[in-house]
C-alpha cells in the first residue's frame, strides 16, 4: 500500500515544518537573554540570573499549556475560557500541539524581558511568582485581545476598532503583544523593587555599576539576533506558495536592515553624547531596531524598516538615560527601554510607514491612531497588572532580598553555589 | 641590608625585570596591587561615566645588601620611566636580618652564594 499526498498536504507539511523551525530560533533567545542579562550584572549574581532564566521558560511553559494558551485564543470576549490541559477547542490547519509550542516561546520571550530590569536584588521565590502571574494571566490577556480574535484585532463590519478607527491594530510579531508587555511590566517591576545599593550616590547622581563580562552580553546580542530570524519570519505561519516565500523573505530583510540601523545609529548617538563609541549602548541599539522592527516587518519597505530601526536605534540612546538619571529607576540591562519604549515607538512608526494603509503613504491618519490605541491600551494593560502584582507581592512578604544578601550576592544567600569558582 | 620597594606600571614589569637582571639582581618577589592616585581611567559604562577609583600596579620587593642599593635604584628609574604621571615610587627599607631556611646561614650571607660572588 502506497499512501498518495495530495499538493495541499504537502504544503501544510512545508508550513508545519517552517512553524516548528521558527519556534526553535525563537527558543533560542532565551539563551540569548540569559547570556545578555548576565553579561550586564556582576558575577555574585550570575547563577541567580541564568536561574531566573532557566526557570521562567520551564515554568512559564508548563502554566502556558495548562493555562495560558485556553485564555488566549478559547472563545471569549474580554479573556477566552481556560480549557486546562485540553488543546481539542482549537481548530486550525496547523497541528495544535505544533501551534503550541509556536505560541509557547513567545510567551516565555515576554516572561523573561523582566529578568533582567530587576536583576541583582529580588528574590527568587517573588520571581518565580511573577512567572506564574505573566504566563497565566498578563501575557494571555492582552494576547487575547490581539492574535486571540478579540477585541483589538476584530475586524468585522460594525466592530470598536472598524467603527472608531476603520481599521485595526496590526503587531504581526509582538512589537507590542510580547516586547512591549514584557518592558512595561519590567520597568514598573524594577520602579517598585527600588534602585540596587550603591547605584544612586547621596547627592541622587547616578553611578556606574559595570556588568561583568561584555563578551557574554555580545554574544547573547548575536544569539537574540539570530532568534529573530524565527521570530518575525515565522509569524507568517507558512511557507508554501509564492505568497508565502515572498512575504517570508521580505520579514527576513526588514528584521535584518531594522537591526543593522539600530546598532548603527545608536553607536553614532552614544559617540556623539558621550564621545565615545560605546559597545555596552550599541548592544542595545540592535535589540531596539529589532524590538521596533516585529510590528510592521510584514507591512513597511525596507527603507521604512531602516527607519524604523534608525529611530528606535536613537531614541533608546535618550530612553536610557531618561529613565536612568531623571525616573530614577534602575534598570541593569536596559530592558524597559528596548522592550518598552522601542516596541512602543516600532508599533507607532507601523502606523506611518506601512506602505498600504500608512499616513506617510496617503491612506489618512486611522491606521496610526489605531496603532497608537493598541499600543496604549495593551502597555496600560501590561503597567496595571505588573504594578498590582509588584506592589501586592511586596506589601505581603516582600520582593526585595535583605541588604546583606544584596550585598554579598543572591548566588550565596539565594542558591547556596556560586557562577564562577576556583 | 636594605629593602627596596618599587611600584611600577605593569607595562614596564618585563623591562625592570631585565634591567635587574643585568645588573645581578637574581631573584625578588613581586605584586599585583591596587592603589589610589593622580593617575586616572576616565571610563564610560551605558552613558554613565566613571573614573576608576582603584588604579592597578606591580610592587617588586627586593632585599639586597648595602653596596647593591643605588645600582638597585639606578636600574628601576631607567627601566620603569615613561615620564608621564603614574610612573610610580620607589621606597627603601632597612631589614634587621635574613636567613637561608636551607642552610641556616644569617646575614648578608643569608642574601647571595658565595660560589657566585664577584
Amino acid at each position: 500500500m502506497e499512501t498518495i499526498y495530495t499538493i495541499t498536504d504537502l504544503a501544510l507539511s512545508l508550513d508545519t515544518v517552517w512553524m516548528l523551525l521558527a519556534a526553535m530560533l525563537v527558543f533560542f533567545m532565551q539563551p540569548g537573554f540569559a547570556m545578555v542579562e548576565a553579561g550586564f550584572t556582576r558575577t555574585k549574581n550570575t547563577a541567580n540570573i541564568l536561574m531566573k532564566n532557566l526557570l521562567d521558560f520551564s515554568l512559564g511553559s508548563l502554566l502556558f499549556w495548562a493555562v495560558g494558551f485556553g485564555i488566549m485564543f478559547g472563545a471569549g470576549g474580554f479573556i477566552g475560557t481556560p480549557q486546562l490541559f485540553d488543546l481539542s477547542f482549537m481548530e486550525s490547519d496547523l497541528p495544535v500541539e505544533g501551534f503550541l509550542v509556536f505560541q509557547t516561546v513567545f510567551c516565555a520571550t515576554a516572561a523573561t524581558i523582566v529578568s533582567g530590569a530587576m536583576a541583582e536584588r529580588t528574590k527568587f521565590s517573588m520571581y518565580l511568582t511573577y512567572t506564574v502571574l505573566i504566563s497565566t494571566l498578563i501575557y494571555p490577556v492582552s494576547g487575547h485581545w490581539t492574535w486571540g480574535g478579540g477585541w483589538l484585532m476584530n475586524g468585522e463590519e460594525g466592530s470598536f476598532m472598524t467603527n472608531t478607527f476603520g481599521t485595526t491594530f496590526h503587531d504581526f510579531a509582538g512589537s507590542t503583544i510580547v516586547h512591549s508587555v514584557g518592558g512595561w511590566v519590567a520597568l514598573v517591576g524594577a520602579a517598585v523593587l527600588g534602585p540596587r545599593l550603591g547605584k544612586y550616590g547621596k547627592d541622587g547622581k547616578s553611578r556606574a555599576i559595570p556588568g561583568h563580562n561584555l563578551s557574554l552580553a555580545c554574544l547573547g546580542v548575536f544569539i537574540l539576533w539570530f532568534g529573530w530570524f524565527g521570530f518575525n519570519p515565522g509569524s507568517q505561519l507558512a511557507a508554501s506558495g509564492e505568497e508565502n516565500r515572498t512575504a517570508i523573505s521580505h520579514v527576513f530583510l526588514t528584521t535584518n536592515l531594522a537591526a543593522c540601523a539600530g546598532g548603527f545609529f545608536s553607536l553614532i548617538t552614544a559617540w556623539i553624547k558621550y564621545r565615545k563609541p560605546s559597545l555596552s549602548l550599541t548592544l542595545n541599539g540592535v535589540l531596539a531596531g529589532l524590538v521596533g522592527i516585529t510590528a510592521g516587518c510584514d507591512l513597511v519597505s525596507p527603507a521604512g524598516a531602516a527607519v524604523i530601526g534608525t529611530v528606535c536605534g536613537v531614541a533608546m540612546v535618550f530612553s536610557v538615560d531618561f529613565i536612568d538619571r531623571v525616573l530614577k529607576i534602575d534598570d541593569p540591562v536596559g530592558a524597559s527601554t528596548v522592550h518598552g519604549v522601542c516596541g512602543f515607538i516600532g508599533t507607532a512608526l507601523t502606523g506611518l510607514l506601512a506602505t498600504t494603509e500608512g499616513w506617510f503613504y496617503g491612506a489618512g491618519p486611522g491606521f496610526f491612531l489605531a496603532q497608537l490605541f493598541g499600543a496604549v491600551v495593551i502597555g496600560c494593560w501590561a503597567a496595571f497588572m505588573g504594578f498590582v502584582i509588584f506592589k501586592g507581592l511586596d506589601l505581603l512578604v516582600g520582593l526585595r532580598v535583605s541588604s546583606r544578601v544584596e550585598e554579598e550576592g543572591l548566588d550565596i544567600y539565594e542558591h547556596g553555589e556560586t557562577a564562577y569558582n576556583n | 641590608m636594605k629593602k627596596i620597594e618599587a611600584i611600577i606600571r605593569r607595562t614596564k614589569f618585563e623591562d625592570v625585570k631585565e634591567a635587574l637582571l643585568e645588573v645581578d639582581i637574581e631573584w625578588f618577589s613581586y605584586y599585583d596591587v591596587r592603589g589610589v592616585g593622580k593617575s586616572r581611567q576616565g571610563r564610560i559604562y551605558r552613558g554613565v561615566v566613571y573614573d576608576t577609583s582603584s588604579i592597578e600596579r606591580i610592587l617588586v620587593s627586593i632585599v639586597v645588601r648595602d653596596k647593591n642599593v643605588e645600582k638597585t635604584i639606578n636600574a628601576i628609574l631607567k627601566a620603569a620611566e615613561t615620564g608621564e604621571i603614574g610612573d610610580g615610587r620607589i621606597f627603601v627599607v632597612p631589614i634587621l636580618d635574613a636567613v637561608r631556611i636551607r642552610t641556616g646561614e644569617r646575614g648578608d650571607i643569608a642574601l647571595y652564594n658565595a660560589e657566585n660572588e664577584n
